[in-house]
């Protein structure tokens, strides 16, 4: 048990009617104690004074948990104070009196996972499930925090240790009469847990778009309206709308919720022949946008011929919006989405398109996917290594790519390279959780 | 005070006493060799082979660092055998089926010759201490006392060891021989954690009396491969096994007798080998098959006795009797003596040190079997490595002589034992390294004759060869890497490669499946033109070099963990996260490293990283 007591803020920053400090490290029992006097009975909430040199902070629900059986393994408490900026101010100066300290950022987190009370894949699901911003991603963040991925990646090592084992006897005991089967069979098996391996990578990416966002772009010529369809897909004026074309200079972003898939929609600069430097840079970067997008939405004109620097733009990932069609009707040959941003029309229509699509792209399956590029490098590693088998000559060659495999995805878990991968783990966790 | 004095004492004749004091002496130390009786050193209690597959590779080990059993098992070899042959050579173990007398003569010759090495037919009955606590010498039974630095205890099984033959039990340390009383109480007053473990034989055969003929006849090879790279050519005459197997008739009997085996009847409570286990054991565990095999090995060539590998027993005499009657060829065999379990107490070498000394007693050194290992190669290579250690101590300042486990088999052993401690009979397999590929038994000379020559334990006609051996190779490899041809070349020689327009070097595409060796000496006509074994390395070389560069990257962030030190006074009580068991083990083990605390049996990924963010805390604490 870590010696010294942290505390954070638990709940949200800003005004609000309770405010809850959450507490942990060895000394706890004590440090509450000198605000709240006698500790409440394990696990029940009780109405105490906080209290600082004499003087009354608050009255506040106490809650004491001792350790193993708490978040972090240790002992902990919660104080749930009454809202409000100065109330926690002298809280916390208390506590700080009392020999406790704030936390670092994941500190919670990090304990926890030290004290044997989540993996290292639990531990990444906690810190997605406090940054989930859509129903998608919390369901996502809530089955790997539960140890999905865990059970999911501890199945495939138990297996890989099974067929090394059996190649390894096969290496080890020649004097012994193994059954000659003995390597087709992990052959087989090998070539099923590859497969299952293989298709866990290829979700397209579900699991980490999910996790990440997928980002649309929006693209088309000066004026061709797509300010305002930005503006009207989130409901605010968040890019600035104007007949002048040219407008709009830098990548301007919104997000969306689209199905429980978080969705980063980014407006851009016109494309066409500029020669203002701004305007120029601003088409550059409009480009490499588009490069990098899931989805591009390509804007043209009710009332104005397609033109050629969009048409280019045409491909599989891209939907064909005609944007303004209060002004005229389709254009022949281009098909594309009727939408007027000014009186609405096919506004539901292109918002279900998107959503279908984004649902496409991203998360919710109900299976457990994959979440984060560490994953995919390690389980690629690992795939890489178990592709070598069919072809390696000799059974040593065999058993080194099996252990290979286990010790790319031994690398998931922390089993192998913990010391590597702590950082990567825990330097994305905002503070108090 | 002392009636005499040398830099090191090595109690126990056996295979690590032989080793320990051997190379002591090598290293400069004044070494005296206390057994009981100079006849019996160098003696093959068990079967009468050295080497195989992982045991062949410490054999070689011990050969690469001047050791003595690779020679002595070639002087008195009388069928080799390259196990795994079908296999690539990473995985290839030599193996020699030794005579009895042959191999005792020869060791002890090898004894005699090796300066600075007094041997003394007396038995350590004492061993004494300064107050401090330091090891300053022993006793004899004759109550000579021999002032040392340091001491070396190799003596086996005879920790409380008792014999058990069905139902009976017979205090020994090996049959014929009184069990040593005075050195076990001397010990037990250091008060060392010890756990007891078994092991067994099979009854031995008068070969007159086997149906030779009627059974399949297994040859050696040949030419035999010697053990040791300093032998040029095996001059004994060589014998054949034979093969035969239980039948079903056996396994009735055994199923019917278990209750009376020492073993099954419940007389035996320490833990036996999985790798070697008793025909009792297997008959059991493997209850589905039909018939176990048996190699009928010679013991000597004017030793017409004969050991059955395979069927180690503690059964009643009576029923080993009928037991070997129902084999196929042995049906008329007499058994001169039954084969039996011995049940002994080790010490836990988690109580050593890397260098095999005990953490608690400077100066003192235990190996071999007391340790926990079985096998004579196992028992030799940690003799080695004590007996250099002891020199060290003896010496005053020199460091350590530690191997580590990317470098050698010996140091996995060693790795092996003093963190994870052992929990039935330890045997080197080669599964245990996690570097199998860079470690075979061929290459064993280039990776550590070179250690041997700086911590001076190698002598003069091996670090001639070694050194003519290194440059070949080096030649050699230099050649393969600048020969090579364009894929458009290969293609015309009729070698498929990659038509990628890709220059490839004779060493790129020497352990290609598509390259023939007609096909490799015609397209580069110097290879036959290379001694064998130097052609061996270079092809081994290129056959593990793709996997070896895959994986180094992997390797480095090992080598990292492996190089981050946990200070030795690291109280584990003070690193945040640990739960009371983690700590427990870590400080049992006392791990050397982050590297070594990952390989701590049942230590979880949430205590290496506990550990990991404390020694990081540490570091930037210090630096
Ligand atoms: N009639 C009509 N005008 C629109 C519509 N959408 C945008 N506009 C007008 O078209 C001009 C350019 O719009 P803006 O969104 O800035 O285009 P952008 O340059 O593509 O970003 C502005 O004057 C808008 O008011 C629409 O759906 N119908
Ligand atoms: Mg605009």
């Amino acid at each position: 048990m870590h010696e010294d007591v942290i505390f954070a803020l638990a709940s949200g920053a800003g005004r609000a009617a309770v405010a809850v400090l959450r507490l942990s490290g060895r000394n706890t029992g004590a440090v509450v104690e000198v605000l709240a006097g006698r500790l409440p009975p394990p696990r029940h909430a009780s109405l105490r004074r906080l209290r600082h040199g004499g003087e009354l902070l608050d009255r506040a629900l106490v809650l004491w948990f001792p350790g193993p059986a708490s978040y972090t393994g240790e002992d902990s408490a919660e104080l749930h104070l009454h809202g409000g900026p100065a109330i926690l101010a002298g809280v916390a100066e208390a506590l700080v009196a009392a020999g406790a300290r704030p936390a670092e950022p994941g500190e919670f987190t990090r304990r926890a996972f030290l004290n044997g009370k989540l993996d290292l894949t639990a531990a990444e699901g906690i810190a997605d499930l406090i940054a989930a911003e859509t129903a998608g991603q919390r369901r996502q963040a809530l089955r790997q925090a539960g140890g999905a991925l865990a059970s999911l990646y501890g199945d495939w090592t138990m297996r890989l240790t099974a067929l090394l084992a059996r190649q390894e006897a096969f290496i080890e005991f020649e004097e012994e009469d193994l059954p000659a089967d003995l390597d087709d069979a992990v052959a087989t098996a090998a070539a099923a847990l590859r497969a299952e391996i293989a298709g866990h990578l290829a979700d397209g990416g579900r699991g980490e778009r999910l996790r990440e966002g997928l980002h649309i772009a929006i693209l088309g010529a000066p004026n061709a309206g797509k300010s305002s369809l930005l503006n009207a897909l989130v409901g605010r004026e968040a890019a600035i709308v104007s007949a002048r074309a040219g407008t709009t200079r830098d990548v301007v972003e919104a997000r969306l919720d689209l199905g429980g898939v978080p969705v980063t929609l980014a407006d851009t600069a016109g494309l066409r022949d500029a020669t203002d430097e701004i305007e120029v840079e601003g088409i550059r970067r409009a480009r490499r946008r588009a490069e990098e997008a899931d989805l591009l939405l390509l804007l043209f004109a009710a009332d104005r011929e397609p033109d050629a620097e969009t048409l280019a733009w045409r491909r599989p990932e891209a939907l064909v919006v005609l944007s303004k069609s209060d002004l005229g009707a389709a254009l022949p040959g281009l098909g594309g989405l009727p939408v007027s941003a000014r009186t609405g029309e096919g506004l539901p229509a292109l918002r279900a398109r998107l959503e279908a699509e984004a649902l496409a792209r991203a998360g919710a399956t109900g299976e457990t996917l994959l979440t984060r590029p560490r994953h995919r490098a390690a389980l690629q590693d690992a795939l890489a290594w178990l592709d070598t088998l069919p072809t390696a000559a000799l059974p040593e060659l065999r058993a080194e790519a099996l252990r290979a495999a286990l010790r790319a995805i031994g690398r998931i878990t922390g089993r192998v390279g913990v010391e590597a991968v702590l950082d990567v783990v825990f330097g994305e966790f905002c503070i108090g959780k | 005070m002392f009636d005499t004095t040398c830099d090191v004492v090595v109690i126990g004749g056996g295979h690590a006493g032989c080793e320990a004091a051997a190379a002591a002496a090598r290293c400069g130390a004044h070494t005296l060799l206390l057994t009981h009786r100079l006849e019996t050193i160098g003696e093959m209690s068990c079967n009468p082979a050295i080497g195989g597959i992982g045991k062949g590779h410490l054999v070689r080990e011990i050969d690469a660092l001047d050791g003595l059993m690779a020679r002595a098992a070639d002087a008195a070899g009388i069928h080799f055998k390259l196990l795994n042959r079908s296999k690539g050579p990473a995985v290839r173990g030599p193996r020699a089926q030794a005579d009895r007398r042959l191999y005792r003569e020869a060791m002890q010759a090898l004894l005699h010759a090796t300066l600075g090495l007094d041997l003394l037919a007396e038995a350590a009955e004492d061993l004494l201490f300064d107050p401090a606590g330091r090891i300053i010498g022993v006793v004899t039974a004759a109550g000579r006392r021999i002032g040392a630095a340091a001491v070396v205890i190799t003596t086996g099984t005879f920790l409380r060891g008792e014999i058990h033959i069905g139902e009976r039990r017979i205090p020994a340390g090996r049959v014929d021989e009184a069990p040593s009383v005075g050195l076990a109480d001397s010990l037990s007053r250091l008060g060392l954690p010890l756990a007891r473990l078994k092991t067994g034989t099979p009854p031995r055969l008068d070969g007159r009396s086997i149906d030779w003929a009627g059974l399949e006849a297994e040859l050696g090879d040949d030419p035999p491969e010697p053990l040791s790279w300093l032998t040029e050519r095996i001059a004994n005459r060589q014998v054949a096994c034979a093969i035969t197997a239980t039948t079903p008739a056996t396994h009735a009997l055994i199923r019917a007798n278990l209750h009376r085996s020492a073993v099954y009847g419940g007389r035996i409570a320490g833990t036996g080998p999985r790798y070697c286990p008793s025909i009792e054991d297997k008959v059991v565990r493997f209850a589905e098959r039909q018939r176990h095999q048996i190699f009928l090995e010679p013991e000597g060539l004017e030793d017409d006795t004969v050991y059955p590998n395979g069927i180690s027993t503690s059964l009643p005499e009576e029923i080993q009797a009928a037991l070997i009657a129902s084999i196929p060829g042995l049906e008329r065999a007499r058994i001169r003596r039954p084969g039996y379990a011995i049940e002994y107490d080790f010490v836990d070498p988690r109580s050593l040190l890397p260098t095999l000394e005990l953490r608690t007693t400077p100066g003192l050194f235990l190996a071999g079997q007391i340790n926990g290992t079985t096998g004579y190669e196992e028992a030799a290579a940690q003799g080695l490595m004590a007996g250099l250690n002891a020199a060290c101590r003896a010496g005053g300042t020199d460091p350590d002589r530690i191997l580590t486990r990317g470098e050698a088999y010996t140091g996995v052993l060693i790795d092996d034992l003093v963190l994870q401690g052992v929990t039935e009979p330890y045997r080197m397999l080669t599964a245990r390294s996690e570097y199998r590929l860079a470690l075979r038994a061929d290459n064993a000379g280039l990776r550590l004759t070179d250690r041997g020559l700086a911590w001076g334990c190698v002598g003069a006609d091996r670090a001639a060869q070694h050194a003519r051996f290194k440059a070949a190779v080096a030649d050699a490899l230099a050649r393969a890497r600048s020969d090579g041809r364009t894929p458009a070349q290969y293609a015309a020689a009729g070698v498929a490669v990659n038509q990628d327009g890709r220059w490839r070097s004779a060493l790129e595409v020497l352990a290609l499946p598509a390259l023939s060796p007609t096909d490799a000496e015609r397209l580069f006509p110097w290879l036959p033109d290379l001694p064998p074994k130097v052609r061996a390395e270079l092809e081994a070389q290129a056959l593990y070099a793709p996997y070896l560069e895959r994986q180094s990257a992997e390797l480095r962030i090992l080598e990292r963990e492996e190089k981050l030190p946990i200070p030795s006074a690291l109280d584990f009580t003070e690193v945040a996260g640990l739960s009371a068991e983690m700590r427990q083990r870590l400080a049992t083990s006392r791990p050397a490293t982050l590297g070594s605390a990952g390989r701590v049996p049942g230590i979880t990924p949430a205590a290496l990283a506990a550990l990991a963010v404390h020694l990081r805390r540490a570091e930037v604490r210090f630096t």
